[in-house]
């Protein structure tokens, strides 16, 4: 971790950092009393997301950065995610196709579209050489 | 996450407590791979669970794929949080949720 900022964290964008950024967001959601159901969606987003960037913005590794943002009125968080790596927008793939039986499943596409239908809001920018992704929760 | 296993005869029962997530997924999925030969019934008791993310949807898919060849699977206990998770992605319809 190098920020000041106590808002906001940047770790190596690995699988094994996933704890650590869920429970530096879950410390800042417990502060505003954020409901449990709504703070187990944006642990999952967290899970989805981050582990996207571990996985594929990268070739071996690099930085990520989470920050929380929180807006008063309506009551809201937001958490963005940060990355220098490949461009690549997760919003622009196509739904998965969720009547399918289990034989003809996939999985690929789950985590976003699941994020998608929990959050309020879901943006993504590709800003001076950054992946920039957005996720908003209304309290 | 703590997995507790109850095996009798070709039943299993698993209780999963904790997040089933990137970093939890592979323990399910290597417990399941060494407890499921000879299963005919698998029951999945999801009341100590939190959540979900899709790293657990893929191991609960291809345990569902085995069971349905070799017998049943069920899970119970499935939260709200969880429900919701299994009702936007069709699973709800893939598995059988007691």
């Amino acid at each position: 971790m190098n920020t000041t900022d106590p808002n906001e964290m940047t770790v190596e964008a690995t699988l094994d950092n996933i704890p650590t950024v869920t429970a530096f967001v879950d410390e800042r959601l417990e502060a505003l009393n954020c409901p449990v159901k709504a703070q187990m969606q944006i642990d999952v987003a967290i899970d989805e997301l981050f582990s996207n960037i571990a996985r594929y913005a990268y070739d071996p590794s690099g930085p990520a950065t989470v920050r929380v943002d929180v807006d008063q009125d309506p009551l809201a968080v937001r958490v963005t995610f940060i990355d220098h790596g490949k461009p690549y927008d997760p919003l622009a793939k196509a739904d998965p196709d969720v009547t399918l039986s289990a034989e003809e499943r996939q999985i690929g596409g789950l985590g976003i579209f699941m994020v998608k239908k929990t959050m309020d809001d879901v943006r993504y920018e590709y800003k001076d050489g950054q992946n920039i992704l957005t996720v908003e929760k209304r309290l | 996450m703590t997995i507790t296993k109850n095996q009798n005869g070709s039943h299993l029962d698993m209780a999963l407590e904790g997040r089933l997530d990137t970093a939890t997924a592979p323990q399910l999925e290597a417990e399941l791979k060494q407890s499921m030969d000879g299963v005919t019934e698998l029951a999945l008791d999801f009341a100590g669970l939190e959540y979900l993310s899709s790293a657990g949807l893929r191991v609960l898919l291809s345990a569902q794929k085995v069971m349905n060849r070799q017998g049943s699977m069920v899970i119970k206990n499935v939260n709200e949080t969880i429900m919701e998770i299994f009702e936007v992605t069709g699973f709800a319809d893939i598995l059988t949720i007691a």
